[in-house]
């Protein structure tokens, strides 16, 4: 009896995993290698061209030349770079005015379509177009717009007898940056507009009905709903449209490739025109390189204007 | 506080007609419940009343004041959203004071009718809270804190518990009944739940494809329903139907499906031979020796009562007894109306034929 109380019983026999099985089946391992792929595609297509920016500017690399390492001097030698100090102005302009009013009749035409009205669905369906239309394609149509000959514009007025001569839209510096700012609004205002009126679409109408019960007028509602439970949708379109706004090239460069006398020369425009066309890539980069503030002083701001409102928080999800 | 007098109106949406002239009174302080199935036209009639939809043709007043044309905000009346409708970016506290906050009254004057609703309602600790932080029952309670803290003349209730879990339901119908107590504010209440119309109604108005089937206090509509309709959506179970004829030859009967014959106190006015329905409630059978024979299908116990499915005729009827029979499904009984609260009803029209 004794004995067999004692006797330790025959456990069987557990084999240690080896070092192979574990990585085969071990939880946490298992992620690893799911996020494998998505991470080698961040590496190679994000991370190893950012890099590679970064790393060119502080090279003195040309097209068919192996560059040498010159620390800062790229940067050195654009700190006194009038063009690039004007550029940088430029893109300030470009995306502080293009924004703000791309915010401001965004926000106007997803009111308006969020209206009950006949023909809603076609409507909205309108004001994507600009969306969908590619940029270089309609960038093409604004040039022949603004163009200092045959601007349908400069006609239109003359024959109403308001000017006597065609305006030079794209050849003079104070126009040509008005006509690309106006090219950036005519193309971003439908993602803004689609965008605050999908975030209108989650409010629900019964809010509303309480506050005209509530005794609140239209802009009232507007200003104490409506506004307020849209924040944070127009926090993430507002960064979203910054980020394109800052970094975009395409317009400017199919309508005035930074002219005249480089009025219109974005940051990104710039750097194309130093790097690729004029072969200093170290050079080109650097200009590419110093965006990089601007962008992530962008993203923090919206970082924090995004964090979950206190009222967004809470135990249940409804 | 105020009375309120719908006067045959009538509502539209392009050319469907859901409200076909409907007329209801309701007296100063009365609690009113509109009550009926689903897409029978309160929840219009309700929303008509805020000012949250046109009135087609006829007229609504408030007090002495005819309000077809007035503004919703100048209407005077409060209302209970189903969902509540409670602003996700307020407080409780200015979910509460923000009809005060847009007349421009003082914060003083806001914070003390805040602070006295929240005080009526039990809301105190939470008026810091947002609406994410509440269970369902506070929230029902900040809908209404929000409508008292205004002191209208009509309260409105569309409705407010079908967000709640059934025992909920129950403590929030004693509350709004109390509250109304309390207050004596004039109420019109929507419900599609005959139990929350009986419990809480001074008066009842069954509503059924956009007309007024019957009003009347709960139990008028329990005792007398005008129609078969009223008879068979008040009352839970639900009243048992027999289609028939009746014979009023020497003793007045009823003559059921399959040979059925059960008694009546007296046959209405020359209705020998006529085709009725037959309505009796489940609540109304006693097992008799002189009853007519049915078949026991299926017995649900509750505790206090034993609900009985039976064949009566070929028919299934339900019949619910306080004392505890002992009844197994396959049991022939004897089941007996109760002549006395027993209903008929026109076959054709569906109207109510004894008093």
């Amino acid at each position: 009896m004794a004995d067999i109380a004692v006797a330790p019983r025959a456990k069987p026999q557990l084999r240690e995993a080896t070092a192979w099985e574990q990585l085969r089946h071990n939880r946490n391992w298992l992620g690893f290698w799911f996020m494998l792929p998505a991470m080698g595609f961040l590496i190679f297509f994000l991370a190893y061209p950012l890099g590679l920016g970064i790393w060119l500017s502080f090279t003195d690399t040309r097209i068919g030349r192996v560059g040498h390492f010159i620390a800062t001097e790229n940067y050195e030698w654009l700190w006194d770079d009038s063009i690039f100090w004007l550029s940088v102005f430029n893109t300030l302009l470009y995306t502080f005015v293009a924004s703000a009013l791309k915010f401001a009749i965004g926000l106007y035409l997803a009111l308006l379509l969020n209206e009950n009205m006949p023909f809603k669905a076609m409507l909205r369906a309108m004001v994507l177009i600009p969306f969908i239309v590619p940029t270089v394609l309609s960038a093409l149509a604004f040039w022949w717009i603004f163009d200092s000959q045959f601007s349908i514009i400069s006609w239109s007025l003359k024959h109403l007898g308001l000017i006597s001569q065609n305006i030079n839209f794209l050849g003079d510096t104070t126009w040509a940056r008005i006509c690309v700012i106006f090219a950036n609004i005519w193309r971003g205002v439908p993602f803004v507009a689609i965008t605050l009126l999908a975030g209108l679409q989650t409010v629900s109408p019964s809010l509303y009905e309480a506050a005209t019960l509530d005794g609140a007028s239209s802009w009232q509602r507007f200003r104490y709903i409506t506004y307020p439970l849209l924040t944070p949708i127009i926090a993430v379109v507002m960064t979203f449209s910054v980020l394109f706004t800052f970094t975009d090239f395409q317009l400017i460069w199919a309508m005035t490739r930074g002219g005249p006398v480089n009025a219109t020369h974005l940051m990104a425009t710039l750097s194309y025109q130093r790097a690729i066309i004029a072969g200093q890539l170290g050079e080109g980069a650097a200009i590419s390189s110093a965006m990089i503030p601007f962008l992530l002083a962008a993203i923090m701001i919206s970082w924090f204007g995004l964090q979950r409102r206190k009222w967004q928080q809470g135990e249940s999800n409804d | 506080m105020s009375s309120v007098q719908i006067r045959d109106v009538r509502k539209s949406f392009g050319n469907f007609e859901v409200l076909h002239g409907v007329s209801i009174p309701i007296e100063d302080g009365q609690f009113v419940v509109l009550v009926g199935p689903s897409g029978c036209g309160k929840s219009t009639l309700l929303r008509m009343l805020a000012g949250l939809e046109n009135i087609t043709s006829g007229t609504i007043s408030i007090g002495d004041r005819v309000v077809n044309n007035v503004q919703p905000k100048e209407r005077d009346i409060a209302m209970v959203f189903q969902n509540y409708a409670l602003y996700p970016h307020m407080t409780v506290g200015e979910n509460m004071g923000f009809s005060l906050k847009l007349r421009n009254a003082s914060s003083d004057e806001i914070n003390k009718r805040v602070k006295r609703a929240a005080e009526i309602l039990a809301l105190s600790p939470l008026l810091e809270r947002y609406p994410r932080q509440l269970s369902g029952g506070q929230r029902q309670r900040v809908a209404m804190g929000r409508a008292i803290v205004r002191d209208p003349q009509v309260f409105l209730f569309d409705e407010p518990l079908s967000n709640l879990d059934a025992k909920l339901r129950v403590a929030m119908r004693t509350e709004i009944k109390e509250l109304h107590q309390r207050l004596k504010t004039t109420t019109v209440y929507v419900t599609h739940d005959q139990i929350e119309a009986m419990t809480m109604a001074d008066k009842i108005v069954v509503m059924h494809d956009g007309i007024v089937e019957q009003m009347g206090t709960p139990l008028e509509l329990y005792d007398k329903p005008e129609n078969q309709f009223v008879a068979g959506f008040i009352g839970s179970p639900a009243m048992n139907f027999l289609k028939g004829h009746v014979r009023a030859n020497g003793v007045a009967t009823f003559e059921g499906p399959n040979g059925v014959k059960l008694p009546l106190r007296s046959a209405p006015a020359a209705s020998d031979g006529r085709p009725v329905v037959f309505g009796v409630r489940p609540e109304h059978f006693t097992i008799a020796d002189d009853g007519a024979e049915a078949e026991i299908v299926v017995v649900e116990p509750t505790g206090s009562e034993t609900q009985v499915f039976a064949k009566l005729g070929g028919e299934q009827v339900v019949a619910v007894f306080r004392e505890r029979h002992q009844f197994n499904p396959g049991d022939k009984v004897r089941l007996k109306p109760d002549p006395s609260v027993v209903h008929l009803f026109d076959e054709a029209t569906g109207k109510r034929l004894n008093t």
